[in-house]
């Protein structure tokens, strides 16, 4: 069993334990309560082997909540650790344990929490809003889920079973080469991702093909919702920056496996190319997760508005500006690398230049609620709370990219301070706004409004809480990932930024307080029209939820903001005749090759080769089996979609 | 009672917002070039308030008049483009960036790591080596060495080389500015100065491991002559650094007390930096 | 008549819809831009190995370097081969889109022998530089070598396996047209490594040898 023992289990540490106990009685509990109630078949058949996008947008999404709440656990702990471990105080936390939580906290954030709640968001919104039936390649698209969703379960077995990386989120060598980090962490954080990579880079280019190939009959370039431009945008980034992270975690894999020499201290090896190269993926991929944000916040303003969003072609040339220009500024992560003032002040420049079309999109929503109708649903809360929080953020973002003030400022709590303000402020909200809106489109009724609105009111208070004082002890010289500090008078600010992660705890619990009322109450507040916000494009012109088909007959597009123009000229009809269509069959190809693929990982994670070795063969096999036959569609006849379309025409035409 | 806790409550936040202005820090310069840093971020932060400042306002305000309830404000529908907004949008953003882009790249130049600072005081160079989880200044031409303090005269142009023994790591001096990276088998290459006497923390300001919060130091800026007492104190007492010695140092331990060196080999720093002298294996932990 | 076909007779009129808003795009089109973005997004990875290449190419740490190791005549074989295999896979894609399976089968016959040529060729380069002392281990220039020649040979190695299978299916199923469509992909692959090939013959081995 290679490097695997019994002595993995944290069997001595008692917190760790503690966490595994819970995440694996938690597990067995679900696992349990699925087999008593007998729903494995309707599960296996209506999720598991789905290949809608709208099940896969869903399952993306829950993912992505159920990792918010193991990031925001790391992450109340560390708060908890440094808000008691001043002076000569250790804190509850050991090094050894804290290193590891910091770096799963980040790590999960990142690539389990924002990208699979962005991707998802994508997934369900878009070929509904292009006004087609699904993505490019439907099967390709539950692969994508199952492998990120593979990832995740690695970084939590790593829990129960080992040991996380301790080298922070991007895991810089040398430290994280196999001479100063010999355990399996690292090649726990390493496969997990180099999976979930291959995952997320397959959903990227099924994302651009599906909006450059696939779109409604008369939805030209300049006819699509933004949200769609942004997904276009995020999804180019994708495609181009992914392949980079995996060739870099390829060659530090080949360096812990093989004994290769690309980043270790001897043999020539060298970190800064690491570093260049983690960067190179690194900041397209903020851009990946914020230019979908951006999208939603687009939608969201303008529907609440009641008016078609200010300045649409400045905004499409923006996001395409942003997504260009997120190549050109990695440097801005290691200024103090010390490249010289030519190289610096390039890239510091060039990072400025970022903040242009941001400041544009910012104005164009101002100008959006500007002489609009503003109705207060939760999601327009979160774009409130969003364009007031995320240009503090920009303006810490430009005065980290000046970089005299970086020599300063790098590596501190003001650089956290200054992520979170713009993920929390931009990615999170943005998630939450989408959450909210699409919600009804998703499962037919609204969620609880009250519940939505102290969820909100607790994340924006929570969040100021937690990092303005970040920003104070950045100032102060508090540098980041330390795990207990001398200097006395920090211990208030890091004290109040406990009380913040308190706050945003009750937003968390207030969300899903409001997940459990909605669903229990939901007959009040069901959504019969399909259409609950007065929305603008063509997701709403379909039934809530909408039939796996989408639409039984594909919208002929007009103009920008397609379905509010359908509106203006008359309500639907019932046509006379629908032709029969084609839906993709369901397919176990995306949950076996994961399956697999855990085995892999798990495998050369222990250097258990056998295991490993079958893993590859099986997953091989797989392919080959699921690739030999042609697929069958499921055919619908045209009864089935007249009468689809007469039960969801009903309330509209009697109201 | 609800008035005095709004009360208190206040005075902390405003306490707390005005104390960095006070304490140790980035906001307290001791050195030239961390007044220049300090001055550059006031600068751009206010620049850029203007804008920003007004944004939220507006935004709050826009938010609370277009509300729908408000029968009193203009609905236009139909309004989403204006030739002269379009252009002020795109300008205000841009004309920032450039003021603050010409701002960037001569403070990029002017405060270069690498850039000789000038003063009166004769100019003392300094080699700094990271080790696991301590700093090891070594001082060439004064032949002797020093761990995790760091003695200079005050006004003094210091000139950092910069190595790390074993992973990357960032001196740092929050008070004397610029902090850079050290990296095996390269150098990186620091001016400092401080031109008031006092004692400055510093720290490693890239993540290391597991003793990395304890990689503290201090710089005591002292006046020329005391500079040369403590010079003669340590060359009189404490072991020398010799290969044996490096070893021992070398090995990997937490919050090591400030020593100092007689003598040091000469040739210490570029040995360590061609990597031919032994790295620290990484603490035993349970696997 | 469909939005697509309208586009297409309107084109060229003023006013006409352009071609973005012809509606949805047939399957193989899909199937076949879909495939080059993956290739695209191959490339990058590519690159990356190839700008790894470039910084650590003179770090010999002591050790060989390239002028010490590479065989040009060796390399110029392996270069046929994989040239000419692709002259032989553009062959087959024709030949099965006219429905000719003899010649179909014998130009893919003949691109597997040419593409395990060049692997063979390869990893007997690859098997006399390790027992030289030369193997990754030895330095990064070395690892960076092996690296991103290695992964074009896994790729090629990946291909050899794609090949055979995409036979056994035309045999089993007939020209189909999933079938056909899969071939194109695989040809689309086939000539993209290829094209990495000639970067990496140019930016390694003939600017290494020197």
């Amino acid at each position: 069993m290679g490097k695997l023992t019994w002595g993995a289990i944290p069997i001595h540490q008692p917190i760790p334990m503690a966490a595994s106990l819970f995440i694996t009685f938690g597990v067995l509990a679900v696992l349990g309560l699925v087999t008593w109630k007998r729903w494995w078949p309707f599960l296996w058949r209506e999720w598991l082997t789905s290949v809608d996008h709208k099940r896969i947008g869903v399952m993306y999404v829950l993912l992505a909540l159920v990792l918010l709440l193991r990031g925001f656990i790391d992450a109340i702990m560390m708060r908890s650790q440094l808000a008691i471990a001043a002076g000569n105080a250790d804190g509850y936390l050991p090094p050894e344990h804290y290193d590891q939580i910091f770096s799963a906290h980040g790590t999960i954030m990142i690539f389990f929490m924002a990208m699979p709640f962005v991707v998802g968001l994508m997934n369900f919104v878009v070929p509904l809003q292009l006004g087609v039936r699904d993505v490019a390649f439907p099967v390709l698209n539950a692969i994508s889920f199952w492998l990120t969703a593979s990832g995740a379960l690695l970084v939590n077995i790593s829990l129960v079973v080992g040991e996380f990386a301790r080298t922070g989120w991007l895991a810089y060598p040398p430290l994280s080469e196999l001479q100063f980090s010999p355990g399996v962490g690292v090649d726990y954080y390493l496969w997990a991702l180099q999976i979930s990579g291959i995952g997320t880079l397959l959903a990227g280019i099924n994302m651009v093909t599906t909006i450059l190939k696939l779109r409604a009959p008369g939805m030209t370039y300049m006819r699509m919702p933004v949200f769609c431009w942004t997904a276009l945008c995020s999804s180019l980034l994708i495609v181009a920056a992914f392949p980079v992270l995996t060739a870099t975690f390829g060659m530090l894999l080949l360096d812990r496996y093989v004994g290769m020499h690309f980043f270790t201290i001897d043999g020539g090896g060298n970190c800064m190319l690491f570093i260049n190269l983690i960067w190179a993926w690194g900041h397209p991929e903020v851009y990946i997760l914020i230019l979908p944000a951006f999208g939603i916040f687009s939608e969201v303003i303008a529907t609440f508005s009641g008016k078609q969003l200010f300045g649409y072609r400045s905004m499409v040339l923006a996001t395409l500006a942003i997504c260009v220009l997120s190549f050109m500024v990695w440097l801005h992560h290691f200024f103090t690398m010390g490249a010289g003032a030519d190289v610096n002040a390039v890239f510091g420049i060039m990072s400025m230049i970022i903040a242009i079309p941001t400041g544009v999109k910012l104005f164009n929503w101002l100008f959006t609620l500007f002489r609009g109708r503003i109705r207060f649903e939760v999601p327009v809360l979160w774009a409130i709370g969003f364009m007031v929080t995320f240009v503090i953020g920009g303006l810490t973002g430009v005065l980290l990219a000046v970089p005299p003030v970086d020599f300063v400022l790098h590596n501190s709590l003001f650089l956290v301070a200054h992520f979170h303000n713009v993920i929390i402020g931009g990615v999170l909200f943005g998630a939450m706004a989408g959450y909210n809106y699409w919600f009804p489109k998703a499962f037919g009724f609204t969620l609880d409004k009250r519940l939505g609105v102290i969820s909100f009111w607790c994340w924006l208070i929570g969040f100021y809480l937690a990092f303005m004082p970040l920003y104070a002890l950045g100032l102060l010289g508090m540098t980041r990932r330390m795990q207990h500090y001398a200097d006395l008078s920090w211990q208030p600010y890091l004290i109040v930024a406990e009380l913040g992660a308190v706050v945003i705890l009750g937003g968390i619990v207030a969300t899903i307080a409001q997940l459990v009322v909605s669903v229990r109450t939901r007959a009040s507040r069901r959504d019969l029209t399909g259409d609950p916000w007065n929305g603008r494009t063509l997701e709403w012109s379909t039934a809530s939820p909408p039939p796996a088909y989408n639409f039984a007959v594909l919208p002929e597009v007009e103009s920008l903001d397609a379905f509010w123009v359908m509106k203006q000229k008359g309500s639907a009809r019932l046509r006379e005749r629908y032709e029969s269509i084609e839906t993709p069959s369901n397919s176990a190809n995306g949950f076996v090759t994961a399956f697999f693929a855990v085995v892999i990982g798990f495998a050369m994670i222990w250097h258990i080769w056998w295991m490993a070795i079958f893993g590859v063969a099986c997953a091989a096999a797989t392919l080959l089996a699921f690739g030999w036959s042609e697929r069958v569609d499921h055919k619908i006849s045209g009864e089935q979609l007249a009468n689809a379309e007469r039960v969801r025409l009903q309330p509209l035409e009697s109201a | 009672m609800r008035h005095s806790c709004l009360r208190i409550f206040t005075l902390a936040a405003v306490a707390l917002l005005v104390a960095p202005c006070r304490a140790a820090g980035v906001l307290d310069p001791q050195g030239p070039v961390a007044a220049a840093e300090r001055l550059i971020l006031i600068n751009a932060t206010a620049i850029m308030l203007v804008v920003v400042l007004p944004v939220i306002v507006l935004t709050l305000a826009f938010a609370w008049w277009y509300r729908a309830s408000n029968k009193r404000a203009d609905y236009r529908p139909d309004w989403s483009y204006s030739g002269e907004i379009e252009l002020v949008v795109w300008s205000i953003p841009a004309m920032v960036v450039i003021l603050l882009a010409g701002v960037g790249w001569t403070g990029s130049h002017v405060l270069d790591p690498g850039r000789k600072l000038k003063s009166d005081g004769s100019p003392i160079r300094i080699e700094v080596v990271s080790l696991d989880w301590k700093w090891l200044f070594i001082y060439p031409d004064q032949h002797i060495a020093a761990v995790n303090q760091l003695v200079v005269p005050s006004g003094a142009p210091i000139e950092f080389f910069l190595t790390s023994a074993t992973v990357m790591n960032s001196f740092f001096v929050p008070q004397l500015g610029s902090q850079i990276y050290t990296m095996p088998g390269m150098t990186t290459h620091l001016y400092l100065l401080a031109d008031h006497l006092g004692d400055y923390p510093g720290i490693s300001a890239q993540f290391s491991g597991d003793g990395f919060s304890d990689m503290r130091f201090v710089v005591h800026a002292v006046p020329a002559p005391e500079f040369d007492n403590w010079l003669a104190r340590a060359r009189s007492a404490g072991p020398t650094l010799d290969s044996d010695a490096y070893a021992q140092l070398a090995r990997t331990t937490r919050n090591a007390a400030p020593q100092t060196y007689r003598s040091v080999d000469p040739l210490l720093f570029s040995h360590i930096l061609q990597q031919a002298m032994p790295v620290a294996a990484s603490a035993p932990h349970r696997d | 008549m469909s939005a697509q076909a309208a586009s297409v007779a309107l084109a060229g009129q003023p006013g006409a819809m352009p071609a973005s808003g012809g509606g949805p795009a047939p399957v193989r089109i899909v199937v076949a831009y879909g495939f080059w973005i993956f290739l695209l997004s191959d490339i990058i990875m590519f690159s990356a190995l190839f700008a790894t290449y470039a910084v650590l190419s003179g770090q010999t740490a002591g050790g060989p370097s390239g002028h010490d190791l590479f065989g040009l005549r060796h390399v110029g074989v392996e270069t046929l081969c994989l040239l000419f295999s692709s002259y032989t896979c553009g062959l087959g894609v024709l030949a099965i889109e006219r429905r000719y399976l003899t010649g179909f089968y014998l130009a893919f016959a003949v691109t597997f022998a040419l593409g395990a040529s060049f692997l063979g060729l390869e990893i007997s380069e690859f098997a006399g530089m390790i027992a030289r002392g030369a193997g990754p281990s030895r330095s990064a220039f070395l690892s960076a070598f092996f690296s991103l020649v290695g992964l074009h040979g896994v790729h090629v190695s990946a291909g050899l396996l794609w090949l055979a299978f995409m036979v056994a299916q035309t045999i089993a199923k007939g020209p189909r047209d999933f079938v056909r469509r899969r071939l194109l992909c695989f040809s689309l692959f086939w000539h993209a490594l290829d094209i990495i090939w000639v970067a990496l013959l140019t930016l390694v081995y003939l600017m290494g040898a020197r």
